[in-house]
């Protein structure tokens, strides 16, 4: 059943289109994930589910109801969607517990309780209620926010780059508690990240974002295997795209001939490979490369591969550091699975 | 190895830098006891009179009079001051009102009209205007832009994204209002209705005009029939008393809880609201408040010089006023700012317990009203160096301990400003300690130390009550020659003054308000 659906949602800042005409449609109780470079415009659309903004053209239906259209919009505050900012938000003139029960109607001993609930809830000493938001650290800021959010028990909860102020790991840590969380309340979550990663894991759907407009929908395989193009699988994660010409589906190309995962299309394309499909070889079978500069970076080793003479194809991978190549060995690159043909 | 050169070396500036800063904090200690010297002047006053004494002059009808009359007016003005300001600064800062940026302007504008010269603008207008009634009314069109600038300040400060999220907490616009945006608040409301409450407790020119008693007209009618009797001593101690009880009140409401703005990053631009079919009837509150603060003195000016034609211009009389109005504001303005640089130096570059609580020692001296540091000067001065009395050094010391603060506010932020990198980077490019911070933080300060002299000076301009007391004999400051002349009923003669006064405070008015926009950063 779908509970959230944006129909060509446009927003426009004088001159400059923020959102240019987005569809998209969310699950009940799923996790989509809006990922883009910054200023693609996912903040508005955060904004406008929220009701901070009001959209130019197209229509929000929220569980059956209109919530913006042309005629007008339903303000934020009877909306009953839940958001999550960068910053956590919270208010500096009140205590966490305050803060926690300050969107909750009941008598202050219900408030309590409800607020002590939700701090085991989110996982944070319930010792911290008295305390003011400044007391506490970056992560227990954003978790204090989504217990404030939760306390309404809302069906949308919005996260507007809630973990990337946060410290690299504290960052996954959160991102995990958050997402069990909202798990096991069933909450239909929205998430915006500029965070490739973090998309991919975190949603069931991801929505890659660009000027204004949806590159491309799906299931974080499909996005990240399938891209519909060459900026959108570069944004998603290292890939090789190389030309090819394709026949019966294979390709022919600098890598050799490799079997392709659309059978239908014939002549030239581009096609495109993940590092993780790329096997390097001292010896052994397969197309022949040679190396032409390393990086030492620790775990991993970044290497470029030429493959044949001066000025031919050449690609970067990152490789584990127990092998130790130096520039000038030859090698021979080996392919696993099918390679993806751009549309 | 170490030799003994190299050590020396490090050694000797060290000891220099901890001399000066040692130096400073003798020098602004020395200045904060100067400057609290009305307060012990008035404790020591008590106990000189005696217990007896001071009962018996204290709880009589008359203290009980002037004690309701000043309850009152402080009850009257100070709230509704605050729900015209909060009212006005909403309208400019939040709203799409037609032209925002004038109203804005014309809210801060009263500023410049000295409190006595509303007073005068609206006894002209209505010669039988008095008591009580006349007392709130004047003083609010005078006083509120005091809460005015701080409040429209906060409001561009506040980070709008607080509002987005109660929203998205199910709260109504009004509720928003009430229960995240007011809380945000209270920190310019505070501070802005103790600085009203104190301009009510110490203003002299004001009501003095339409025949309403506070402390402060008490204490200059006794000082004027009997010098310089207990009787003004015990008045004196009240009003003190008084003072104590809004700073007291001001501290229990702001109370101790902090607003630093969480997260980083700017914040938004503020949501503007529509308002629509709204938008006339809003237009009428600055429109009207304009009118009453603006316009009536205006009116009143502008008649009595249409009237006075060309007459009321004594070239040699007014002239002489001017000059010598701005040769004290000057000297008053240069000597209080050289008087806050050690304080602003010690609070930005060695803030310790000790300089917070000299810098706390400034504030309470300045919130004193003028009437009891002129008292305090005239007994000390009479009493033990006689030579000093009248003096134009004994006016100054009253001017640095009334208006320290407005030039240590300047001051502190542009040393704040400076990075003590700098003054370090001087010094290893071969300065000496005092010759890096000349060249660099002193340098770089140097705007807000003119804008710390700008602001004691307008202060200085207006002042009425302790220039009228310690003066030096034959000065006659343009207050002092406005009041003297509309005190024998020559209101067209006294225009001429208090238009100057009004041109001359103009650019300063200008200032302050510049600076508070700056502070937000717009």
């Amino acid at each position: 059943m779908t509970l959230l659906q944006l129909t060509s949602l446009s927003k426009r800042y004088g001159a400059v289109a923020a959102l240019d005409g987005v569809n998209l449609s969310v699950a009940a109780g799923s996790r989509t994930a809006i990922v883009g470079p910054s200023g693609c415009g996912k903040t508005t659309l955060l904004r406008l589910v929220a009701g901070f903004d009001e959209p130019d053209g197209g229509t929000i239906a929220f569980d059956g109801e209109t919530l913006a259209d042309a005629s007008g919009q339903v303000p934020a505050h009877k909306r009953g969607i839940g958001i999550v900012a960068q910053d956590g938000c919270l208010f500096p003139h009140l205590t966490i517990a305050q803060n926690i029960g300050f969107g909750m109607e009941a008598e202050r001993s219900v408030k309590e309780a409800k607020a002590a609930e939700l701090m085991d809830m989110v996982g944070l000493d319930r010792a911290m209620l008295s305390r003011k938001p400044d007391q506490l650290s970056g992560g227990q800021q954003q978790r204090v926010a989504l217990a404030r959010a939760l306390a309404r028990s809302p069906r949308l909860m919005l996260l507007d780059e809630p973990f990337s102020a946060l410290d690299t790991g504290l960052r996954t840590a959160t991102r995990k508690a958050v997402t069990e969380v909202l798990t096991a309340a069933g909450i239909t979550t929205l998430l915006v990240t500029h965070d490739q990663a973090e998309a991919l894991a975190f949603a069931d759907q991801v929505a890659v974002m660009r000027a204004g407009r949806f590159a491309q929908v799906g299931s974080p395989r499909e996005v990240y295997s399938r891209p519909v193009d060459p900026i959108t699988a570069a944004f998603l994660g290292e890939a090789i795209v190389l030309p090819a010409t394709i026949a019966g589906g294979r390709a022919e190309s600098p890598l050799g001939l490799l079997p392709v995962d659309d059978a239908s299309r014939q002549g030239r394309a581009e096609i495109m490979l993940r590092p993780e499909q790329i096997s390097v070889f001292q010896t052994g079978e397969g197309t022949s490369g040679t190396i032409t500069e390393i990086n030492f970076c620790g775990p991993t080793t970044d290497v470029r591969i030429a493959l044949g003479g001066e000025g031919a194809f050449s690609f970067r991978l990152d490789m584990p550091s127990r092998e130790t190549f130096l520039p000038g060995d030859r090698v021979r690159i080996g392919v696993t699975g099918t390679a993806h043909v751009f549309r | 190895m170490t030799s003994i050169a190299d050590t020396r070396i490090t050694a000797a500036p060290r000891r220099r830098l901890q001399a000066a800063a040692s130096w400073t904090l003798t020098i602004a200690f020395a200045l904060a006891m100067l400057a609290l010297l009305p307060l012990g002047f008035v404790l020591w006053a008590t106990v000189e009179t005696g217990w007896a004494t001071a009962f018996q002059l204290i709880f009589r009808a008359r203290v009980g009079d002037l004690m309701v009359n000043t309850i009152l007016l402080v009850a009257f003005t100070v709230p509704i001051c605050t729900v015209l300001a909060v009212s006005l600064a909403w309208l400019t800062e939040r709203t799409d009102l037609p032209g925002a940026r004038l109203w804005s302007w014309l809210s801060v504008a009263p500023l410049a009209v000295p409190a006595f010269v509303h007073s005068y603008a609206w006894i002209g207008m209505w010669p039988s205007l008095n008591g009580l009634f006349a007392g709130v009314v004047i003083s609010v069109v005078a006083y509120f832009p005091f809460l005015y600038l701080p409040v429209s300040a906060a409001f561009r400060l506040l980070d709008p994204a607080l509002e987005d999220q109660a929203a998205s907490l199910g709260l109504a616009p009004p509720a928003v209002f009430r229960r995240v945006v007011l809380p945000q608040l209270r920190l310019a409301l505070c501070g802005g209705a103790l600085l009203i409450g104190l301009h009510l407790l110490s203003e002299y020119g004001l009501y003095a005009m339409i025949r309403f008693d506070t402390f402060t007209t008490a204490i200059i009618d006794q000082f004027q029939s009997t010098y310089n009797g207990v009787a003004a001593h015990m008045l004196a101690l009240v009003l003190v008393a008084c003072c104590f009880v809004l700073l007291g009140l001001e501290a229990g409401l702001r109370g101790r809880s902090r607003y630093a703005r969480l997260g980083s990053g700017a914040a938004r631009r503020p949501k503007i609201t529509r308002l629509g079919k709204w938008t006339y009837p809003c237009l009428l509150l600055p429109i009207a408040t304009a009118g009453f603060s603006l316009g009536i003195p205006t009116l009143t000016i502008g008649r009595w010089l249409v009237a006075g034609g060309a007459g009321v211009w004594r070239v040699d009389e007014v002239g002489l006023s001017l000059f010598q109005t701005l040769l004290i504001c000057l000297v008053g303005g240069i000597a209080t700012t050289a008087a806050a640089v050690p304080i602003a130096w010690l609070s930005v570059r060695r803030p310790t317990r000790g300089s917070r609580f000299l810098e706390g020692c400034y504030y309470l001296a300045s919130s004193m009203p003028g009437v009891v540091v002129a008292l305090a000067l005239v007994t000390v001065t009479v009493r033990v160096m006689l030579p000093l009395y009248q003096t134009v050094a004994t006016i100054v010391l009253a001017y640095m301990v009334m208006f320290l603060p407005r030039a240590l506010v300047s001051l502190r932020a542009s040393i704040a400003q400076v990075p003590v990198e700098l003054e370090q980077a001087a010094a290893s490019l071969g300065r000496s300690p005092g010759n890096a911070l000349w060249s660099t933080t002193v340098r770089l300060a140097a705007p807000g130390a003119a804008a710390g002299v700008a602001l004691a000076s307008l202060g200085i301009m207006n002042e009425l009550t302790a220039t009228q007391m310690l003066a030096p004999n034959g000065t006659r400051t343009l207050a002092m020659a406005f009041f003297a002349l509309t005190g024998e009923i020559d209101y067209a003669g006294a225009a001429p003054y208090a238009l100057l006064m009004i041109l001359f405070s103009m650019p300063l008015t200008w200032l302050l308000h510049y600076q508070s926009k700056k502070i937000a950063g717009r």
